[in-house]
């Protein structure tokens, strides 16, 4: 299973942590300390795989971001590598060629189609056509909702003049 | 920037990002959260967009690392809104900000049902998410019944029922009785029928948490499963949207065949047929290509299927391809395979008998000890150390002390181990392990640990042949101008105990060897001094006839640290001058060290404990020194013509409990690991010598802190010395017959008798205490008071202070057991007969194996847990010596007698033994541990252990706990002792490394 997901950027600033395993705040700060010290250091051209306190991370750098999974020793590493990449893919559908800044700025979003794509640390789906769609009726959902709002307090404004 | 659709928001996070430094972001933030939390204070105000946004702001800033200790009320809150958006912020904060074990999500657990059993899909999708991400075991409890609704229901639509699968599997991961595994293994059937794929994968993954619980009830879903390869790879029967780059749902068909690696075999032919089949085709079949993505999915599919044909294991010429397949891997330049490649040979090494195939590869996996990426190199490292026998280890272990020179220093340490381990292991003969470790310390002195070094010394005091030559190298090295201070005190040991075998050589006379050590001292710390002082006392005794110059220049040493401000060094050097003075009586003092009983070498078992973290370290060494110190206790009913001696200052005092006749003078004293009391005629001067050796430490366990005032926590301390009343009986034996029994007297004197009566169930127990006056007067203020350990929860009933004539009381005692732990809880019960004070202190039998349910095993059941528990923290693997020898059938009855029940036939050698039972506690709650015990029919005080449980704790406390039950405890043969002539003592101290050693093994 996962216990984290982390994003963070190559000056080591976190973009997105979702975790999986129960880690209190100071463990989580202490998490991504040693293994941002860990993982940007890395060459290019080495393995995505880094053996870290018994547990085995997966990463993967797009640009300027490293995106990370932490699973257990004996999971296959090759399938979370590509769950990663999966994970992207639907972003950049989502955001249309996704850059760190999307995801800076719009972060809630990328924790929402990450609840598509994993859940309790296993995959949820892996069809990216289905995530985009529920992804997309959510959207819908909260739009319609702020119309509605709208048109109600269009009406109490109109109501009080 | 549109899309986050929040003005607020976007601003906060942009003048973040605009901050110059850390200082300024900080002002931002504390300026932020100010503001959230006066918005919060007045909340009537707060309008629900304005509510999210501050939430959110919370969560930008929670993940920038800041605490957030405030507003968490606030987002739970959000979850119990009526709309839609509202809700979806409030469920996705709550589960970033906070864990299962946070106090306020309790609050949420009927909103979140509600969700859950309401109607609208969205909200039961939403409930589930959050559920299913941090859900602990209080929704565990609350929710499975529902989430298992819905999963089973046909009303429900795939977009819920995937998340109610993984929900499920969390809940079932937090609580395993969750689901009631009979009701299941029909459904769990029905789901692997699934035709959409996202539920199926969602399934599939629940289903490998539920079979590799307990794959005996799942046996009808493994052909579903073959279905679901089959319908995958053969006839790639999915939806366009399920292929990823080409391939046919890679994670499914990963998953599936984690899930057949727990059933141990394939009865049915066709089943069986058509996996391999299959399995066959992946092999085959997969081709290394260009897109990356492609070629990493279809290789996940293929290390699955590698994996899978190990397991299985049954055509060896499937086998013999796999070999092939990852001596293929191992070379390649793709460094994600090459590091999977590495992998799979160690863990192919462990499952069947491949090394001979594996060896061939040798060449390429030394290549892979110069990658560039570390993560190879552990790779291969760990490799190199799985397949070296005696036929590889001198190459290996030269490639490795090669390797040491240029590897960073995170992995020095563990590299100078294993090199240092297989150096012990496969040496081929005894001078080259000593060149081996020399090296070592040569090239890495900084990462040679203690351990390594203390263990040469060992080898070569037990070894004759090896002393001269050791001797002649440790010469050698002291000519280099710059040495480690490592080698500074090995070479020295070495050459005070046996450079008088070198004597006839140049440039070995006592005195040049003496010049040669003494030029080193101005250059080493205080501990290094310590023991070129006593390399001086013994080649001046070894320098016969005196050589008056070379006495008066160490003599000159000797006074010049008789006002050292280290204590250690100015002892040492009083006494060696005194010593010294005393003529032909040094050299029986100073005599060659004894041999050290053979016991397993400490590296081994540090190598075992390299995983564990240092704080588990340390509370591992505290209570192993714990039970040493009460395994080493020997009383000492002093000679009534024994003055009162200096030593006693230095002694130890270690009051014990489980003497017989509670005799509180008790010292420790300790030759070479041999127990006995100090001989009369020298106990005067060598005791304070000798005393910190018996505080060294347990068996095995590295380091060299002395016995901490915890350490000694199992024995309680003991008052004056009042107790005129004797026990009538042998306290201890009675302890050891209750640990295996459930009723018995625990304690009798003259006076009174204590008796104890136990039920235990699961992981707790219901005991009670007779408390019988024998007399025929009362006796006053009885006392019963527990000194429990963390790990026990005890409750005792008031017990009264007065037991009239001939009566009994009886006390109840409840015991909860909390977490695994070998420690014993005290029962400190004192009385007044009379003017008499009478204190006792007696261990109660509540001690592990009172936790354990029989459980007897099946092949069928056995292995695939067995497998399951790969590695360490969870499996560890020990080999002990010195083992009371016992036959086989003992050694069975041993273990079943402590509810640790001996599977018979299990094994196919016929001198192993398989044993498994389930432990109970409060933290494990049902635990199944596995234990088998290799001995060897040519030694029977030696055997490998190998236990395996879930828990890393229980696991460590139960190999522990059978290895106390398997030694045997010395302090029992101490009449025995007694008639072994003493072997000439020595004045040993703490830096010494025989002391070191005597007490580190």
């Amino acid at each position: 299973m996962i216990h984290f997901v982390l994003l963070i950027s190559r000056q080591g600033k976190v973009r997105l942590t979702k975790w999986y395993s129960p880690y209190s705040q100071k463990e989580r700060s202490k998490v991504i300390r040693e293994l941002s010290g860990t993982i940007l250091s890395r060459g290019p051209k080495l393995c995505n795989f880094v053996e870290w306190r018994g547990l085995k991370v997966v990463y993967k750098r797009y640009a300027s971001l490293y995106f990370c999974m932490c699973i257990n020793q004996e999971d296959n590493e090759l399938e979370i590598l590509e769950i990663i990449h999966h994970y992207v893919e639907i972003l950049d559908r989502y955001f249309g060629s996704v850059c760190e800044l999307d995801l800076i700025f719009n972060f809630h979003k990328a924790y929402y189609i990450l609840d598509e794509v994993l859940i309790a640390g296993e995959l949820q789906e892996s069809s990216k056509k289905t995530v985009a769609r529920l992804v997309a009726t959510q959207d819908s959902l909260v739009e319609a909702a702020k119309e509605e709002a709208n048109s109600i307090s269009n009406i109490i404004a109109q109501a009080t003049k | 920037m549109a899309l986050s659709g929040m003005r607020g928001l976007s601003v906060f996070i942009s003048e973040i990002r605009n901050c110059q430094n850390k200082e300024q972001e900080r002002l931002r933030v504390d300026k932020e959260l100010g503001n959230i939390r006066n918005r919060f204070k007045n909340e009537k105000g707060l309008a629900p967009y304005e509510k999210k946004k501050y939430v959110w702001k919370m969560l930008y800033i929670f993940m920038l690392g800041y605490d957030v200790d405030f507003g968490h009320m606030e987002a739970v809150s959000l979850i119990s809104a009526p709309k839609y958006p509202e809700k979806q912020v409030g469920y996705l904060v709550t589960s970033c900000l906070l864990n299962e074990n946070h106090d306020f999500l309790r609050l949420a657990i009927n909103t979140v049902r509600n969700d859950i059993i309401g109607r609208n899909e969205t909200f039961q999708c939403l409930a589930l998410t959050l559920v299913g991400n941090i859900g602990g075991r209080e929704f565990a409890e609350s929710l499975a019944p529902d989430v298992q609704k819905l999963l089973i229901s046909s009303s429900c639509r795939p977009l819920v029922k995937k998340k109610a699968a993984l929900c499920l599997l969390r809940l079932f991961r937090k609580n395993p009785d969750v689901v009631n595994v009979d009701g299941w293994s029909n459904r769990m059937a029905q789901l692997l029928d699934e035709r959409n794929l996202g539920v199926l994968t969602s399934s599939m993954s629940l289903f490998v948490s539920l079979v590799s619980n307990n794959h005996e009830a799942y046996w009808s879903c493994l052909p579903k499963c073959v279905k679901v390869l089959e319908r995958l790879a053969r006839n790639q029967d999915v939806p366009q949207e399920y292929t990823y780059y080409g391939i046919p749902s890679p994670w499914l068909q990963v998953k599936t065949m984690r899930a057949l690696q727990y059933f141990p075999t394939i009865e049915d032919p066709n089943t069986r047929r058509a996996l391999f089949e299959v399995l066959q085709r992946v092999l085959m079949g997969t081709d290394v290509v260009k897109n990356v993505n492609k070629n990493n999915a279809s290789h996940a599919v293929l290390f699955e299927a590698l994996a899978l044909v190990m397991h299985l294991d049954a055509e060896k010429e499937m086998m013999s391809q796999c070999v092939a397949l990852l001596g293929k891997f191992i070379a390649v330049r793709e460094p994600n395979i090459r590091y999977l490649g590495l992998e799979n040979m160690t863990r192919m090494l462990m499952v069947t008998d491949v090394q001979e195939i594996i060896k061939r590869h040798q060449a390429q996996i030394i290549t892979s000890l110069k990658d560039p990426d570390i993560s190879i190199r552990r790779r291969a490292l760990d490799l190199l150390y799985a397949m070296c026998d005696v036929s590889n280890a001198k190459d290996i272990v030269e490639e490795l002390l090669q390797y040491l020179g240029t590897a960073e220093f995170t992995m020095r340490e563990e590299l100078a181990l294993k090199a240092a381990i297989l150096a012990e292991k496969f040496a081929p003969d005894l001078s080259w392990y000593m060149d081996v470790i020399l090296q070592l310390i040569d090239k890495a002195g900084d990462f040679v640990s203690d351990d390594i070094w203390f263990r040469v010394v060992q080898f070569v005091t037990n070894n004759e042949d090896l002393q001269p030559y050791a001797a002649l190298k440790a010469r050698e090295y002291l000519d280099k101008p710059a040495i480690h201070e490592t080698m500074m005190k090995v070479s020295a040991y070495l050459l005070g105990e046996y450079s008088h075998l070198l004597a006839r050589r140049p440039g070995c006379s006592p005195k040049e060897i003496f010049g040669i050590i003494h030029e080193k001292l101005p250059t080493v710390s205080t501990p290094t001094v310590s023991i070129l002082l006593s390399s001086y006392a013994k080649i001046l005794m070894h320098s016969q006839p005196p050589d008056p110059e070379l006495q008066n220049q160490i003599w000159a040493i000797f006074n010049k640290y008789e006002t050292s401000i280290d204590a250690e060094i100015q002892q040492r050097a009083v006494e060696y001058f005194a010593l010294s003075k005393k003529g032909a009586a040094l050299i029986d003092i100073l005599a060659e060290m004894p041999k050290f009983p053979e016991r397993e070498s400490s590296l081994i078992k540090r190598a075992g404990d390299t995983e564990a973290d240092t704080a588990e370290l340390s509370a591992i060494k505290s209570r192993a020194q714990q039970q040493a110190s009460n395994a080493l206790v020997v009383t000492d009913q002093q000679p009534a013509n024994h003055p009162p001696q200096v030593t006693q200052l230095a002694m130890v005092k270690i009051p014990s409990i489980n003497e017989e006749n509670n005799h509180v003078d008790q010292e420790v004293t300790q030759t070479n690991g041999s127990m006995g009391e100090g001989e009369p005629q020298n106990g005067d001067i060598l005791g304070d010598l000798l005393s910190p050796l018996a505080i060294e430490g347990p068996p095995g366990v590295s380091g060299t802190e002395t016995l901490s005032e915890d350490g000694a926590l199992a024995l309680a301390p003991v008052g004056e010395q009042e107790n005129a009343v004797k026990p009538i009986v042998d306290i201890a034996e009675i302890f050891h017959a209750l640990c295996i029994k459930d009723s018995g007297v625990l304690y009798e004197d003259p006076y009174v008798q204590i008796g104890i009566k136990a039920e235990w169930r699961g992981h707790q127990g219901r005991l009670v205490l007779f408390l019988g006056n024998k007399t025929t007067s009362s006796l006053d203020s009885v006392q019963a008071v527990f000194l429990s350990p963390s790990h026990l929860k005890l409750e005792l009933s008031s017990v009264p202070e007065v037991i009239p004539p001939r009566a009994q009381v009886q006390c109840p005692l409840e015991v909860v057991n909390l977490c695994p732990s070998r420690d014993v809880a005290v029962l400190d019960f004192s009385y007044k007969f009379g003017t008499n004070l009478v204190d006792n202190k007696l261990r109660l039998p509540a001690v592990l194996n009172k936790f354990f349910q029989p459980i007897t095993l099946s092949a069928e059941e056995f292995f695939p847990q067995w497998r399951s528990l790969a590695a360490p923290p969870l499996k560890l693997q020990e080999v002990v010596r010195g083992v009371r020898p016992m036959s086989l059938g003992e050694m069975a009855n041993l273990l079943n007698s402590l509810k640790l029940i001996v599977s018979p036939g299990l094994d196919p050698n016929a001198n192993n033994l398989v044993a498994s039972t389930t432990f109970y506690s409060e933290s494990t709650r049902s635990m199944l541990c596995l234990v088998r015990i290799e001995t060897d029919p040519a030694d029977r005080t030696q055997l490998r252990m190998t236990v395996a449980s879930g828990d890393p704790t229980l696991t460590f406390e139960l190999k522990e706990f059978i290895k106390e039950q398997l030694i045997s405890i010395p302090s029992a043969s101490r009449p025995a002792v007694h008639q072994q002539p003493q072997p000439t003592t020595q004045p040993i101290s703490l830096s010494d490394p025989g002391a070191l050693l005597a007490g580190l093994l």
